[in-house]
């Protein structure tokens, strides 16, 4: 049992939930709200990383941030190393993997208010920002915790992103998922079936949660994960 | 009269110490889709503080008038301006904010926000003020508005009435420079209904806004209006004090609205100027009907409104009565609708529908076939223009 690779593996995960949600509202409240005739491309391009596979996604991440990428020179001039095989990397590979599952809840989430309320607010002398966050946000509680539940179950099970952009450095970019890998290399499977266990188990928690949570969500639609699952 | 009032940019401060009237002026011309088709609403109306009731079948452009009040959609043209300050204009490229424009507006679902208490409701237009002073506002309106025992109660566990009241109570906080109401009252029943206006009144003594009220209900226009304005298909056919437009409806749109369930063809036989009435025959029967006299000449066609309910039925023929009309008919049809019976009397060709009780109906054994004296009073004849 790796539990160097299991703790780094749950602090890569809750980090980029958590960047998720602040990057995710703005993304979804644009894609809820916009009506550029365009819009569906972006929707798309979020929705990708859902049929990419791991590896295509790494592999572009691995190329955006190695030396020779402008991404990868001006973290090298700030930093002195490249972002390719480091925690950080892992961590930007990681939010473009996990975007859909945190940009589609919330976006559902957003579009389930009523929009009379939003008309309402806006009679009462409210800005659409100040709407958004006293009136829409409060009422998809249940869309944020499942995109932030999902986003993080999703990250803790990832591979092919991590091996690609991460590699496999020790107590550095080593995640569960690819600990059970080498041990299974290894004709180690006691080990990995350990290993495996708790990750089925604490991804089973934690999607439990969300379903608790939202049993008692007082929304029309607590459930608004998007049409792809 | 072109007194410059200055306001403040937050959203609520109680500017008004003296009581102000605002007058809002509304010129607009917009492309609506309603589920006959797409309509123009192109409407110009002025109301002054105080009741002013635009009356519609619905898909008429009322909710798509009000919303273009509101800056909720924007018009295609036109000038919208309330106490002298113009919210928007096409030919300038002015369009006020509809968050900026401190406009009361009543959704018909009044669109209480679910996940706030009553007080919270009602605090919500006053982001301006202090938490205390916001507390203090909104319980001062919720115990005006009988509905203080409710503050911590959600939209969802108070009854229709209180939510009407809830609602009304969140506009009105904000002290707004025009309240729109949408069928605010639909959902009520009657003594909770006059309660609610009479309330409403009260505080527009003190506010003396201009209220628009939308209803497609002819008993709302009657119990609230200081002036109606009728709005058909987007634009208004009729407009002045509730009876005048409602009571001696000129246009059959408005009857038609308003109730008149019969309505006839007629040409004018003779002048009676000394009685202040003429008479009337009824086209392709031989009826004639004595009426309150209007400008036309013998000879002229108009058309003939009567209310079902304005009618009375005997099954002898009456004798001392003051109407004027009296019509021997035979009963052809009686339906029951609700507590309402309707008995269609044919007169010599011309059809009436007389509204009865169920009582009546019972005590005098009405059913078709059965002969019958139809009794109209002059004045229950209202004359509409062709």
């Amino acid at each position: 049992m790796n539990w160097e690779a299991f703790w780094l593996t749950v602090r890569l995960a809750a980090i980029v939930s958590t960047l998720l949600v602040a990057i995710g509202i703005p993304i979804a409240c644009w894609l809820t709200y916009s009506r550029w005739r365009w819009k569906f491309l972006v929707e798309a391009a979020v929705a990708l990383p859902i049929v990419l596979p791991p590896t295509v996604l790494g592999f572009y991440v691995l190329v955006a941030l190695g030396s020779r990428s402008p991404i990868g020179r001006w973290w090298e001039s700030l930093t002195g190393h490249t972002l390719a095989f480091t925690f950080e990397g892992l961590i930007i590979g990681s939010l473009l993997y996990s975007l859909p599952f945190a940009v589609q809840p919330f976006a559902a989430s957003f579009g389930a208010v009523d929009p009379t309320l939003l008309r309402a607010s806006a009679s009462l002398g409210h800005s659409p920002l100040q709407t958004f966050r006293r009136i829409v946000l409060p009422l998809s509680k249940a869309g944020l915790v499942t995109g932030f539940a999902l986003s993080f179950a999703h990250t803790l099970g990832e591979f092919g992103v991590v091996l690609m952009v991460g590699g496999n450095i020790p107590g550095v970019t080593r995640t569960i998922s690819i600990d059970i890998y080498d041990q299974v290399e290894a004709a180690n499977y006691s080990s990995a079936n350990q290993t495996a266990l708790l990750l089925l188990v604490v991804s089973f928690l934690v999607l439990s949660i969300v379903f608790g949570l939202n049993r008692y969500s007082t929304n029309r639609r607590p459930w608004a994960v998007g049409p792809w699952r | 009269m072109a007194l410059k009032i200055p306001f403040p940019i937050q959203a609520a401060k109680p500017v008004f110490t003296e009581s102000i009237s605002s007058e809002l002026e509304v010129r607009v011309r917009k492309r609506f889709a309603n589920p006959e088709g797409s309509f123009i609403l192109n409407v110009h109306l002025r109301a002054l503080a105080g009741f002013t009731i635009i009356f519609g079948a619905s898909g008429a452009g009322k909710t798509t008038l009000l919303d273009c009040i509101a800056g909720l959609t924007p018009p295609d043209e036109g000038r919208i301006s309330v106490g002298g300050e113009t919210l928007y204009d096409s030919e300038k490229q002015q369009n006020v904010a509809a968050w900026k424009r401190r406009i009361g507006y009543v959704h018909q679902d009044l669109a209480l926000f679910p996940h706030l208490s009553a007080e919270e409701n009602v605090a919500y237009g006053l982001r301006a003020l202090s938490a205390t002073e916001r507390q203090a506002r909104a319980r001062e309106m919720l115990t005006a508005f009988r509905i203080d025992h409710l503050r911590e109660r959600r939209p969802a566990q108070i009854s229709g009435g209180e939510r009407q009241r809830v609602a009304l109570a969140r506009a009105l906080v904000t002290e707004p420079r025009a309240l729109l109401l949408d069928e605010p009252l639909t959902a009520l029943d009657r003594p909770t209904k006059s309660l609610l206006v009479a309330d409403l009144r009260q505080w527009n003594q003190h506010h003396r806004v201009p209220i628009l009220f939308v209803t497609h209900n002819g008993e709302e226009v009657f119990a609230l209006g200081d002036e109606v304005v009728v709005l058909d298909a987007g634009r208004i056919v009729a407009q002045g004090r509730p009876h005048e437009v409602m009571r001696a409806p000129r246009s059959e749109t408005v009857a038609n609205l308003s109730g008149l369930e019969n309505t006839f063809d007629a040409t004018v036989q003779a002048l009676h100027e000394a009685r202040g009435t003429m008479t009337c025959r009824l086209a392709k029967t031989t009826v004639e009907l004595e009426t309150p006299l209007v400008r036309a000449e013998v000879g002229s066609h108009l058309r003939v409104g009567i209310r079902a309910g304005d009618l009375l039925l005997a099954t002898e023929n009456p004798r001392g009565l003051s109407a004027r009309n009296i019509l021997p008919g035979t009963i052809r049809r009686v339906e029951q609708r609700d507590v309402i019976v309707s008995a269609f009397v044919d007169c010599g060709q011309a059809e009436f529908e007389v509204h009865l009780t169920l009582a009546a109906r019972d005590d005098l054994q009405l059913r078709p076939g059965k002969n019958v004296w139809v009794v109209v009073k002059t004045h229950s004849c209202h004359l509409l223009g062709v």
